[in-house]
């Protein structure tokens, strides 16, 4: 598999001079199979332009959505391939007691938010509510399970024969623990991430930051970096960047999470393209 | 407690049967976040799975239960309903499928009842509880919870 970042901001696209480097965009991932087969992570504001890198003939598009908060969502009514007439797109999301997920995609694809209705869109969209059990698109093998964040929210673990990538780009597995991490057992997210090549995993805040956030839904680097350790991943990317964190913090607080880190860690940078 | 502590009556939790220790895999995150709410909390909470299996009981039922829940684990249904032997007011046992965490989670109802137990430490104790079914956020079944106090 081949991963690119395409969005790694999280909470609010924040574009400018002091985030060049590690990107403004939010939450969007592309994973290529060996054979090709595109699978996009979310769509955030970066699923434009990795929109407009399919061109025309994309046949059939599969977009995972970890959930349904905006910075998740963004991009959606700016990917080009739903105005294309041959395309067809299918949006997989969590499913939630407070309605269908066309119901709940339609409070963002519908006026007064935006002009286009989801049914106007020019592609023919299949939407699927995220099963609990294994499946398959194309090659790849999917799991997703819920994990903790507000609202229904789910990771995913993506596979291709033997190699996989846990991503749970909006995670706070410490929330209420008295210790963290505790036992594989009682740890949000642990089943997805356990031994994946790669783990793609929520780290918006400092230390300093968490206590006056706890219950927002994310997670400090400290704790990511405790995460992987327990879920025995081979290398972690952070991701969902605090918009007030600029470059150079961001670099600052990966030379402090890199000494420390049990695993190869790398601060998650838009346009970066990751082999698993 | 000790989990070889001789008491009358009911039967003593055996910390080191592989009954008790084989919880594994990662447990939904709804009943993560219960257990780690109940541990907050002020009345005794005792949290069971979809099959019944004891996943948790906090520090406030450790002095009803007459045990600390570290030292036995999880625990299947059947070994918790012989460990401590539900029985009315006027000690007559109540059949297992009759105990009110049993019926909630069986028939998906709030259950809310009076009834003694007997704690690993050999007491006898009137409780009340209010247990409810739990429905994670896809509507899956994930076990019921059961709150109960010392008896007025």
């Amino acid at each position: 598999m081949r991963v690119t970042l395409w969005g790694t901001r999280g909470s609010l696209a924040s574009c400018g001079p002091d985030t060049v480097r590690y990107g403004g965009n939010t939450a969007c991932v592309e994973v290529r199979a060996d054979d090709g087969s595109l699978l996009i992570l979310d769509a955030g504001t970066g699923l434009r332009a990795l929109g407009a890198t399919l061109g025309r003939d994309a046949a059939r598009i599969d977009i995972l959505l970890s959930h349904l908060h905006l910075d998740h969502l963004q991009g959606l009514g700016f990917f080009g391939p739903l105005y294309e007439r041959r395309g067809e797109v299918h949006l997989w999301g969590p499913p939630s007691p407070a309605g269908s997920l066309r119901a709940r995609l339609g409070r963002y694809l519908s006026p007064p938010l935006f002009p286009v209705r989801l049914r106007d869109l020019g592609s023919r969209v299949v939407l699927h509510e995220s099963p609990p059990e294994p499946h398959g698109i194309g090659p790849f093998r999917i799991r997703s399970a819920f994990v903790i964040h507000p609202g229904p929210t789910v990771g995913y673990r993506i596979s291709e024969g033997s190699r996989s990538l846990a991503y749970l780009p909006d995670h706070e597995p410490a929330l209420g623990a008295r210790r963290f991490p505790e036992s594989f057992r009682w740890t949000s997210g642990a089943a997805l991430a356990v031994g994946a090549d790669l783990l793609i995993h929520d780290a918006q805040y400092t230390a300093d930051e968490y206590p006056g956030r706890v219950g927002w839904g994310h997670s400090t680097g400290t704790d990511a970096l405790a995460f992987a350790r327990l879920s025995a991943v081979d290398r972690l990317v952070t991701f969902h960047h605090d918009p007030a964190h600029d470059d150079a913090w961001l670099d600052t607080l990966h030379r402090e999470l890199e000494a420390v880190s049990p695993v190869p860690i790398e601060a998650g940078r838009e346009g970066r393209t990751l082999g698993v | 407690m000790s989990a070889s502590g001789a008491r009358a009556g009911s039967e003593p939790v055996d910390a080191d049967d592989p009954a008790t220790r084989s919880g594994t895999g990662q447990l939904p995150v709804e009943l993560i976040l219960l257990r780690q709410a109940a541990s907050y909390l002020g009345p005794a909470v005792f949290l069971v799975d979809a099959s019944g299996r004891l996943l948790y009981f906090n520090e406030q039922a450790e002095p009803l239960l007459g045990l600390r829940f570290d030292d036995v684990g999880e625990l299947e249904m059947d070994a918790w309903l012989r460990a401590f032997l539900p029985a009315d007011d006027a000690g007559r046992p109540i059949a297992p499928d009759e105990v009110p965490l049993v019926v909630a989670l069986r028939d998906d109802r709030p259950v809310h009842a009076r009834l003694t137990i007997v704690g690993q430490d050999g007491v006898r104790r009137a409780i009340e509880t209010s247990c409810l079914p739990l429905r994670g956020q896809a509507g899956t079944r994930l076990g019921a919870m059961a709150w109960f106090w010392t008896a007025p």
